[in-house]
């Protein structure tokens, strides 16, 4: 036996180590293949949102049906963007339901083949995929393959102050009679603003989207940037106009976390976002302006009134899951016609048409916002943000112009040069499709 | 190990006896096992940094030399030094970034260094209430970067928060802090002076407390004043220590990310006002999914700190010679 005794050489003994923490490391690494024990919780990730608060207080119901523990990671849009990025690209499995932005990840998820077809499981019947509006249905689906099932839709809706509106003669209906109002309600002195929205170069992105479709334009036309066309510029000089001449200081800095509470703490009269949020509006806690706000369907343009209509949130499966049967069942339960039902009761906008078409469920609105929700779903386009892989750099080049315009600085050169890096932005998003 | 080391040598001079092979081969193992105790005690720790630092740079470095992007284990293709040349040639964002990421550093660190030195010296001696004082002190060095951008969005928003409130009750005009394109680099170094300050502060106190008092004596009977007796007494001698503050402070600075995301969020504002080469390449990264070129502008963006604490070193080095 004079091997076993004979002592490792040092690099023997280097190899050995160096073997010992590259398994080590490696088993760690590697999620295993098999199933998961039947103690392993399914686990969702989902945006920090009054819908999965709701679903979440209702999630032990789910537990006793499969008969299976469920997790729920609540978090912000950018920490769960950027949860999803370091966990898929290290294939993990520890996420099995994803709650996804459909027009903002869903197409460089798809690219990389971090999201399951769901094809075949949303043609059962019971699940009825045809109740779904159109444009929410239409953007769950990447190369013929649906990817998400859409949860919570958004519209524009104008929010305006009654009390002050009453004077002008009700709340605008064209974009023109908002600049006007706006205008006249400003007393910059005294710290009072005629409108508030977004104003930061990403994020108030989604918002004009509206007011660019609005005045005729849109972010691709016929494959090529659109951004450059005198609709488009007329769109981006409104905005700016608008912001600059009756916007808060600061409104470049402006998102919804931002602008939202300066509505709400009274000091604007008109604010255009989300129709999501209305109820920040209603909560004694946070506003000022329970007694006095209106809701609006969003004013027409010199094209007519074109709000956005989209899948704000939409479930999904990480493809490398080992739980997607049980994942596709919570799906089922959580975007099924009797849980969309129940939520738009509590005044959570769902993306079923049948919840639309039932009073029931309207009754949670205040009356002034589901007519105006109705009226903007019917006109509604089904994108808010250009549709390519890189939206982030998309939305990135698209806000050059708006930033101008919001301090006062001349748009048209600013949309030239942001028309030719757009453009040449596709070219190479096109490529990376390609590839 | 000198212990070890006699242990082997006595063990090679002795020739094991015959007779007793066992405990000869016994001995021999056991000598051989305490002379590789030096590899198993180094291994974990060198497993370690190799897993933590050489594997991320080396991967980093060959992800720099790819056109990596959308996931980072995607198909990717070798295109040399594209990324570098992208990045150097990129006058749009690159750049610009690279002047920010300086100019936040000087201006902070600059300023840190003399509020710091002249904190240190008015806490040099002892006073009543010196204890409350530097508690109080590194309070802004207890809270996280995070909740500290938080906080003073709050307090600086142009229209709710309390810092135009109270200008506006002392006569100054309304200003937009953090919600301009202009105020807003300076408004995030000051706020980072607030916070680093302290360690400064503590840093030369310290450094102040290991100088020898008879120097100080010496000049004032030769009649040098507080300014004389500080600048060409107290200042050469704390040198080293101050050259070592900067070296830390400046490296920190450079490296600063999340006070500026906190605030002002991706892209570092609405016109890349605050854009450091730290944030474009999370951007790069987590917004763009550009790996390759994120993997560039790092490299790019480590040789440059490399770059800085060298001239540091170099230049605290000549003054203390």
């Amino acid at each position: 036996m004079s091997t076993s005794s004979r002592p490792l050489s040092r690099r023997a003994f280097g190899r050995l180590a160096a073997s010992a923490a590259g398994a080590g490391v490696l088993s760690a690494c590697s999620g295993g293949s098999g199933r998961p024990s039947a103690d392993a919780p399914l686990r969702i990730m989902a945006i920090n949102h009054v819908w999965s608060q709701a679903v979440e207080r209702r999630v032990t119901e789910f537990e006793e049906r499969i008969g299976r523990r469920v997790s729920m990671t609540l978090l912000t849009a950018d920490q769960l963007a950027g949860s999803y990025n370091v966990k898929l690209n290290a294939s993990g499995t520890d996420v099995d339901v994803m709650m996804v932005r459909a027009l903002q990840e869903q197409l460089l998820f798809g690219h990389n083949g971090w999201l399951a077809d769901l094809s075949d499981r949303v043609a059962d019947q019971q699940f009825a995929w045809d109740d779904f509006q159109d444009a929410p249905r239409e953007a769950s689906v990447t190369a013929g393959k649906v990817l998400s099932v859409p949860v919570v839709t958004e519209r524009p809706a104008l929010y305006y102050r009654k009390d002050l509106v009453e004077e002008l003669g009700g709340p605008p209906r064209t974009l023109a009679a908002l600049m006007e109002g706006a205008r006249e309600l400003t007393r910059r002195k005294e710290g009072f603003y005629g409108y508030v929205g977004r104003g930061q170069r990403s994020g108030a992105v989604s918002q004009w989207s509206s007011f660019l479709y609005s005045h005729g334009g849109d972010f691709v036309v016929d494959g090529k940037s659109g951004i450059g066309s005198p609709e488009a510029t007329a769109a981006y000089e409104y905005y700016g106009r608008l912001l600059a001449g009756s916007g808060p200081p600061g409104a470049t800095n402006m998102s919804l976390e931002q602008a939202m509470p300066i509505f709400a703490q009274g000091k604007a009269a008109f604010f255009v976002d989300a129709d999501a949020v209305y109820s920040n509006f209603l909560d004694p806690k946070v506003s000022r302006v329970r007694e006095t706000v209106g809701f609006a369907p969003f004013p027409a343009g010199p094209a007519g009134a074109k709000p956005h209509n989209i899948p704000s949130w939409s479930l999904g499966i990480n493809a490398f899951s080992r739980l997607r049967d049980e994942a596709w069942e919570f799906i089922r339960w959580a975007a099924g016609p009797e849980m969309s039902a129940a939520l738009q009761q509590e005044g959570i906008p769902g993306a079923r048409s049948s919840v639309w078409s039932d009073p029931k469920t309207l009754s949670a609105f205040p009356p002034e916002l589901a007519e105006a929700m109705r009226i903007n779903a019917e006109r509604g386009v089904g994108h808010d943000r250009p549709r390519v892989l890189q939206v982030g750099r998309a939305r990135d080049i698209v806000g050059r112009p708006l930033v101008a315009g919001i301090l006062g600085q001349s748009v048209r050169p600013v949309v030239r040069d942001a028309d030719a890096e757009f453009a040449d932005f596709l070219v190479r998003d096109n490529r990376h499709k390609e590839s | 190990m000198p212990a070890t080391r006699t242990t082997g040598t006595a063990g090679a001079a002795r020739t094991p006896s015959p007779a007793r092979p066992a405990t000869g081969r016994r001995r021999r193992t056991f000598e051989q096992a305490n002379r590789r105790l030096k590899w198993a005690m180094l291994t974990p720790a060198v497993v370690f940094v190799g897993l933590m630092i050489v594997f991320p740079l080396v991967f980093t470095l060959d992800l720099s030399l790819t056109d990596a992007f959308g996931a980072v284990n995607a198909d990717s293709s070798p295109i040399g030094l594209r990324n570098f040349g992208d990045a150097l040639g990129d006058t749009r964002r690159f750049w610009p970034a690279a002047r920010r990421t300086l100019v936040f550093t000087v201006g902070a660190v600059v300023l840190e260094t003399v509020l710091g030195l002249a904190l240190a010296m008015l806490m040099r001696k002892p006073f009543t209430g010196m204890r409350w004082v530097r508690t109080v002190l590194i309070i802004p060095l207890l809270a996280t970067p995070v909740a500290i951008g938080i906080l003073w969005l709050l307090i600086l928003d142009p229209t709710n928060g309390i810092a135009n409130h109270l200008l506006e009750a002392v006569g100054v005009p309304r200003q937009e802090f953090l919600g301009s394109v202009g105020q807003s680099l300076p408004t995030l170094m000051l706020v980072d002076v607030w916070q680093w300050t302290p360690m400064m502060t503590l840093l030369l106190l310290a450094g102040l407390a290991t100088l020898p008092e008879e120097p100080e004596e010496a000049a004032l009977v030769d009649g040098a004043n507080a300014w004389q007796r500080f600048r060409y007494v107290v200042l050469p001698m704390l040198g080293p220590t101050l050259a070592t503050a900067l070296v830390l402070r400046a490296v920190d600075a450079l490296k600063t990310f999340d006070i500026l995301y906190a605030t002002k969020g991706a892209g570092g504002g609405s016109d890349f006002e605050v854009e450091t080469l730290n944030v474009y390449a999370y951007g790069l990264t987590f917004d763009y999914q550009e790996y390759g070129s994120a993997a560039a502008v790092l490299v790019l963006f480590t040789l440059f700190i490399i770059g800085v604490v060298v001239l540091l070193r170099r230049r605290g080095g000549r003054k203390n010679a």
